[in-house]
């Protein structure tokens, strides 16, 4: 094949914060590890996240794992694996003081402890009140955190494939993992890296919508390749829309703004989350708080001379808070729309963040799938980390800063599944004879191509689509349309062109491949959206809502399970929840009121 | 009237035997904000325009550039700053891999030269080391850094020295970390720094604190750690 090797224990793919926090698990541990990142690791998009870490360190109030757990399972509207849910929460309070002895620069109580901020859906006594659990430096939780993971692996000595786009899995014919193939940018040359374990930790793929918070590079990388490779993806129906987005830019504001004391009022200058969610109000959980503002604005009372868009208001916070505890939220405000937070509220509306769903792992952060009965056999030498994996402590509706501490818990969890057991008892397997073919056939035909469309036309044309058919309220007539097109969408990607033929740092060949995964994630989403006969969490459905037939929202009976999407065939099966926690009771399904 | 003119520096190293300045003529509809917009706009009329982005809203640090003689971020600079003609070349003094791209590594040579990472080597305690507010606040205009580059690369002192200057980003960063109470690598934080080339080339000449898109000041953090150096000798 006369590619080149890299040959390594252990090759991570994405250097966010759970690709590091992995990373670095590994590289103490003395083992050849290889990080590719597509991006400069510093310039991952971790870096953007601003609010907290959710963990119930009581620094402020009293608080415990148990709180933290039930907050998870019922924000995850009964979606989330218990077993998982629990590991996270008991762990949180464990990888945050780690955190803080790597240097991250948290901001401080008088007593010298670490500053919890409220956060939405976090709450004390099972849903009584709101409780400081985001541990918090400022609006820039996610930089420093970042920065702080990055220095680390400095230190430790990791090595980092800066500017490499991984490209494909390669399975042997047991289908275990043994390495993938990826492109260095600045050369435009295909390397293959062959491995003992492939971890991914690609982030999300919100580019799969028009309106987003997310980064130009989240392009669902890690979902494509592993959709490629015959792995089903899981509940990828399930995506976040974050109520504080900037009007018309899609920035984000932290909801540590709502967590400081801000309020989201109509155009009577109603704070209308009071009637909503008397207990949490401003402080219920994101899908909860984004069905509230399209409501007000499709009853007429949204903001703006088009009344499209909710004020959110900082105005009583006083200058000297916001400069504090938000400085970034007033720089956004400045540069994203002409607002100075201190002195006026600023226009938001629900914007696409998250994504529930993703590549399906257990607790170790090994990829699983269905296999000989058994719906969750391993994949050898695979695991899959953090906003590209669905474990899945999310379910339905991510609780704010559960995000970044998915990624310091699992990171750090499967970093220590791979040194003990994985990498120990492990040998390298051969690659394939044909190894790097599939992925140098995709390059070639770009390199061929003539006369088919430009790919971001394509994803442009993708992106609308997606922000029609899925939106904050769907209806099963938009989404059995939004399958249709997207399909259709899906199928002109198979014919891309690029003008630039150049080998070296050639950006439009990597937006064309970076399509090809941003058609995966995009299917796997619409797909499992139009399948899914009932509204749960952040999947919220017009034909199946608040109906006598319904009376939790959901419908438990057929619908409390994981979808899982197979590209090949396009084809959906499904898997149960796990509501056995690794401990402690269960939390029975009740209906979500706030 | 909303046609703005263009002058892009390109070089493609595998098609072009020198570098060039393009003109590109681009119409606003008014839905471009800033000028990473444009760029995207651009980038759909002429795809092999080459730059680094991501996450367009100024913390990433990707597309740092020099606009009309000045570095900054493509995504924090509003159209309506900028003249009706605009030049955009790479950020000066680095090697160019192509276009507006150019090869970093220097850079962060110099950063990872600096120890970028807490150093204390006291058993940690069970829960989190305290700090103090006012100690904590000591990192406040230190640790927002983004390693854009537009400050060292806009410092004629890292021009001559890049190899032995450490550079505003980096003396930043070093200085980070000596102000940190839980920092206990002062001393050869210093030893590390006391050099003619690595912290004493810095003859404050402030354009760092001119560019810097965070609105941090390296300078002064240059000159605490001057001043230590000089205390320590004293």
């Amino acid at each position: 094949m006369g590619l080149t090797v890299h040959k390594y224990d252990a090759v991570v793919i994405g250097a966010g914060g759970a690709g590091m926090r992995c990373a670095l698990q590994l590289a103490r541990a003395g083992l050849r590890v290889a990080v590719l990142s597509k991006v400069f690791p510093t310039r991952s998009h971790t870096v953007a996240a601003q609010g907290g870490i959710g963990a119930s360190l009581g620094n402020m109030d009293e608080d415990n794992w148990h709180y933290h757990f039930y907050d998870t399972v019922k924000g995850s509207d009964w979606l989330g694996d218990q077993d998982a849910i629990e590991y996270m929460c008991r762990e949180a309070p464990k990888v945050v003081y780690e955190l803080e002895h790597m240097g991250m620069p948290f901001d401080r109580n008088p007593d010298g402890t670490i500053y919890q901020r409220p956060f939405g859906g976090h709450s004390a006594k099972y849903g009584e009140k709101p409780v400081p659990r985001a541990c918090a430096a400022a609006d820039r939780t996610g930089h420093a955190m970042l920065h702080t993971l990055y220095q680390q692996n400095v230190k430790s000595k990791t090595t980092f494939f800066v500017e490499w786009m991984a490209l494909d899995i390669i399975r042997d014919a047991d289908g275990d993992a043994v390495g993938v193939t990826a492109l260095e940018m600045e050369t435009g040359d295909v390397a293959i890296f062959h491995a003992k374990c492939v971890l991914f930790a690609t982030g999300g793929a919100g580019r799969i919508f028009a309106a987003s918070t997310n980064a130009f590079i989240n392009t669902g990388d890690g979902l494509g390749m592993a959709a490629r490779a015959g792995i089903p993806l899981e509940d990828m129906e399930f995506w976040q829309f974050h109520p504080t987005g900037v009007y018309n830019a899609g920035v984000l504001l932290t909801e540590g703004c709502r967590g400081e004391g801000a309020i989201l009022r109509n155009k009577d200058g109603e704070r209308f989350m009071e009637r909503y969610a008397p207990k949490l109000k401003d402080l219920a959980p994101r899908d909860f708080i984004s069905r509230c503002m399209d409501q007000e604005i499709k009853e007429g009372r949204g903001c703006g001379p088009n009344g499209d868009y909710i004020a959110l208001d900082l105005t009583h916070l006083g200058a000297e808070t916001i400069m504090k505890r938000l400085p970034s939220v007033h720089e956004i405000g400045k540069n994203f729309a002409n607002v100075d937070v201190i002195k006026e509220s600023i226009p938001v509306v629900p914007t696409i963040h998250y994504q529930m769903g993703g590549i399906p792992t257990n607790i170790h952060g090994q990829v699983v799938v269905p296999k000989d009965g058994n719906p969750n056999s391993v994949v050898n030498g695979l695991y899959a980390i953090g906003e590209c994996s669905c474990v899945s402590v999310h379910g339905a509706n991510r609780l704010g800063t559960n995000s970044l501490l998915d990624l310091l818990v699992f990171g750090r969890a499967a970093g220590n599944h791979l040194v003990d057991t994985a990498l120990a008892s492990r040998a390298f397997k051969p690659l394939p004879a044909n190894a790097g073919d599939y992925s140098l056939a995709r390059i070639d035909k770009l390199d061929s191509s003539s006369g088919g469309e430009y790919p971001q036309d394509v994803a442009n044309d993708l992106r609308k689509s997606m922000q029609l058919h899925a939106g904050v309220f769907r209806t099963q007539k938009t989404m059995d349309e939004g399958v249709v097109q997207v399909l259709a969408i899906a199928q002109r990607a198979e014919n891309l062109s690029l003008k630039d033929k150049s080998k070296v740092f050639n950006t439009a060949r990597i937006e064309a491949l970076e399509v090809a995964n941003l058609m995966e994630s995009a299917k796997a989403t619409m797909v499992s959206a139009a399948a899914r006969h009932e509204s749960r969490g952040a999947h919220s459905v017009d034909d199946y809502s608040d109906s006598a037939e319904f009376p939790l929202g959901r419908n438990d009976k057929q619908w409390m399970k994981h979808t899982l999407w197979y590209s090949e065939g396009n084809r959906l099966d499904y898997k149960p929840v796990n509501l056995k926690p690794l401990t402690v009771d269960s939390i029975p399904p009740v209906k979500r009121t706030f | 009237m909303n046609k703005r003119t263009f002058e892009i520096y390109r070089y493609d190293p595998d098609a072009d035997a020198k570098p060039y300045m393009k003109t590109y003529e681009v119409e606003l509809d008014g839905s471009e904000r800033m000028l990473l917009d444009v760029l995207m706009k651009l980038k759909k009329q002429d795809d092999s325009i080459s730059f680094r982005r991501s996450c367009r809203e100024g913390v990433c640090g990707s597309d740092a550039m020099n606009i009309n003689g000045k570095n900054g971020l493509a995504c924090l600079t509003n159209m309506l700053t900028l003249p009706n003609k605009i030049t955009l070349r790479p950020l000066p003094g680095l090697p160019v891999v192509r276009d507006l791209i150019v090869d970093m590594s220097q850079f962060f040579k110099q950063y990872h030269s600096i120890k970028p990472y807490i150093v204390n080597d006291t058993v940690p305690p069970e829960k989190e080391r305290l700090q103090s507010q006012q100690d904590r606040d000591e990192l406040n205009g230190l640790y927002e850094c983004i390693l854009c580059a537009c400050c060292s690369t806009s410092c004629p002192s890292f021009w001559w020295n890049p190899d032995k200057f450490v550079g505003p980003a980096g003396l930043l960063a070093a200085y980070r970390f000596v102000a940190d109470s839980r920092d206990h690598d002062t001393d050869q934080r210093l030893d590390n720094l006391e050099d003619p080339y690595r912290l004493f080339r810095c003859h404050t000449i402030m354009n760092c604190v001119d560019v810097c898109p965070k609105g941090l000041n390296p300078t002064r953090a240059i000159g605490k750690l001057k001043e230590m150096l000089v205390k320590r000798a004293a």
